[in-house]
């Protein structure tokens, strides 16, 4: 039932992009997922010329009133209207985590590749400091970093890209482990093909699949540490519209205005909820499997 | 057998000692000191090196290292610069906080995830199978901030059946901490459950193709009996390893949800001494948290050893 990276790799590598999505997408819950990602990404792109107010505008006529014609989701605890900020919400947390996704994966990826490759003292060593370093919660590596430099994108990227590398240096370094010992390899080092070659052109495309899950996984999680740093105060500094901050708050009128908070909570969901899917329904049409692997961050 | 168990204790000793390095020298690149953070704004001058001096920390690195080192395996901790407790006071409490939001948690979690999982998992791909699947896959992966906030708009703002927030204070007896606890477990238990019940289902369903069961299968096994003798013990074996990882992260990366519910754990005690630059505070905190990880997994490893035959000698012959 088990599908090894390194099995499926030929055949998908003949499937293009196309067939991959069509595949993915006769699946029911692929399909949503994948219609929830392209909706939520589109909206971002495009929310600052559609949305009907301004998302600073503050009015202290208005404050935590109720939905109206005009305030179609009402308004937040300074007068803001609801749908606007809802609407933009997602934008920065998309923008930063579209960006540190790839570069965690390709640093991860890579450094993985070459310790499964290599081996020996140098891959022992460089796992124990993997492992070392995994031992730490998330979020205290995070924060330290943030507290220190600040909560600006320029900080934020770097670090999330970093610490979510991590992990992923074990997956490719496994997944190198499973076709490293095949003949094409000892081939090519027969051969005497250089080390960057090899990586390049017969490893990296057996370990891709993995990687592309992994990274569609790693944006989930991401996704959830940036909204989870905004909701402590850490991430999106106000008076930018973002989902976890507008949901922190929201905490305090809940009782008044329950939609200023589940408008940014149903928003959040529906994106993480769809990218899941979405990377489920990759895994499955890849033939990757991760269930087993799966993990608190 | 007594030598892979040695081997498997001392690499869990190696660990700890090199995260403690990790957390030392992390610590040592970031700017600011005790000093700094204790004289704040006076933090300059004479009265900073005097500071320095009496704290020690004009000492070289390597022997800053081994002094807090050496204390810390002993138990004292140092000094907070906020709090006229001593570390290990602080700690302590809020440590045992921590483990009984875990312990409720678990309560709650741990059943659940296996009966969803062995659910699921002799289901397979039947439409009970696709709502958990599907289900799981929601309750992992939105933040706890989002489901607690939920939690806490039905349950204790529209049905007033729960306390949505903590108010206990941190050192009051354990049993002060009900009912104010369930919400912050359910949340919790909901993530927990979703991971542990995935394993359990793809374990179980890769035990049901194995050879033994369909051997039993075709002695004419019934159903019932197989489930529970063959296929359960050895389907569960795996999930021992996803469960310490799940109490470890329960120990030490709740802080959103302990921020959430202002319950007075070692998260939120983490989070206000980065916040106050408490860097002696936050070291400790750090140290504690990566032994309480390296411990369960260490525990979840000896465990699975025990008690899976094929893995002790598979590993002996390979070690």
């Amino acid at each position: 039932m088990r599908e090894g990276a390194g099995h499926s790799a030929p055949d998908s590598k003949l499937l293009g992009f196309w067939h991959v999505m069509k595949s993915m997408m006769s699946r029911p819950s692929g399909l949503i997922g994948v219609i929830l990602v392209l909706l939520h990404v589109t909206i971002a792109v495009i929310s600052p010329e559609i949305v009907p107010y301004d998302y600073k505008k503050i009015s202290n006529i208005l404050m935590l009133s109720a939905p109206d014609s005009s305030h179609w989701l009402g308004t937040d605890q300074l007068g803001r209207d609801v749908l606007t900020r809802v609407l933009m919400g997602g934008r920065q947390a998309i923008f930063v985590t579209a960006i540190a996704t790839p570069v965690a994966v390709m640093w991860g990826g890579f450094l993985g590749i070459y310790l499964g490759l290599v081996g020996g003292r140098k891959d022992d060593v460089m796992m124990r400091i993997v492992d070392a370093l995994l031992s730490l919660p998330w979020i205290l590596k995070m924060l330290l970093l943030i507290v220190t430099f600040g909560t600006g994108q320029t900080v934020l990227i770097p670090t999330l890209a970093f610490f979510y590398g991590i992990p992923v240096i074990r997956i490719a370094r496994v997944a190198t482990h499973d076709v490293v010992s095949r003949d094409f390899i000892q081939a090519a080092r027969a051969r005497g093909h250089s080390l960057i070659s090899i990586i390049f052109v017969e490893l990296l495309p057996n370990v891709r699949d993995a990687l592309l899950v992994e990274g569609a996984m790693r944006w989930s999680w991401m996704l959830l540490a940036f909204s989870s740093l905004s909701f402590l105060g850490f991430g999106a500094t106000p008076p930018n519209p973002d989902w976890g901050l507008m949901i922190a708050d929201a905490r305090g009128f809940l009782v008044v205005a329950p939609l200023a908070g589940l408008a940014p909570v149903f928003a959040l969901s529906t994106l993480i909820i769809g990218i899941n899917l979405t990377a489920d329904a990759l895994a499955k049409t890849l033939g990757v499997d991760r269930a087993r692997k799966a993990s608190p961050a | 057998m007594l030598k892979l168990l040695v081997r498997r204790i001392l690499l869990g000793f190696a660990t700890v000692a090199l995260v403690s390095v990790i957390i030392f020298a992390g610590i040592e690149i970031l700017p600011g000191d005790a000093c700094t953070a204790y004289l704040q704004r006076d933090a300059q001058g004479q009265r900073l090196e005097n500071c320095r001096q009496e704290l020690g920390l004009n000492r070289p690195v390597v022997v800053r290292y081994l002094g807090w080192a050496g204390s810390a395996i002993r138990g004292d901790l140092g000094l907070s610069a906020n709090s006229t407790k001593t570390i290990s006071e602080l700690v302590g409490d809020r440590s045992r906080n921590s483990l009984l939001l875990a312990f409720c948690t678990l309560l709650i979690g741990l059943p659940s995830a296996i009966f969803l999982g062995v659910l699921t998992g002799l289901n397979r791909d039947k439409p009970i199978d696709l709502i958990c699947s599907t289900v799981a896959i929601c309750a992992m992966t939105i933040p706890e901030f989002v489901s607690a906030t939920v939690l806490i708009l039905i349950f204790s703002v529209w049905l007033a059946w729960f306390p949505g927030i903590v108010m206990t204070s941190a050192s009051a007896p354990a049993l002060a901490f009900f009912p104010e606890i369930i919400l912050p477990s359910v949340v919790l238990a909901m993530v927990m459950t979703a991971h542990i019940s995935r394993t359990v289902r793809s374990s179980i369903i890769e035990v049901l193709e194995s050879d033994f069961v369909r051997m039993a299968i075709l002695k004419g096994v019934p159903y019932r009996l197989m489930v529970f003798r063959h296929v359960l013990p050895n389907a569960l074996l795996p999930a021992i390893n996803v469960i310490a990882l799940t109490i470890a992260w329960l120990m030490g990366g709740v802080v959103v949800v302990e921020t959430v519910f202002n319950f007075p754990g070692l998260g939120r005690l983490m989070i206000n001494a980065i916040t106050d630059r408490d860097l002696q505070l936050v070291q400790a905190i750090a140290l504690i948290v990566a032994v309480i990880y390296v411990g369960v997994n260490l525990a979840a490893d000896i465990v699975t050893l025990l008690l899976n035959p094929r893995l002790r000698t598979s590993m002996m012959r390979r070690s």
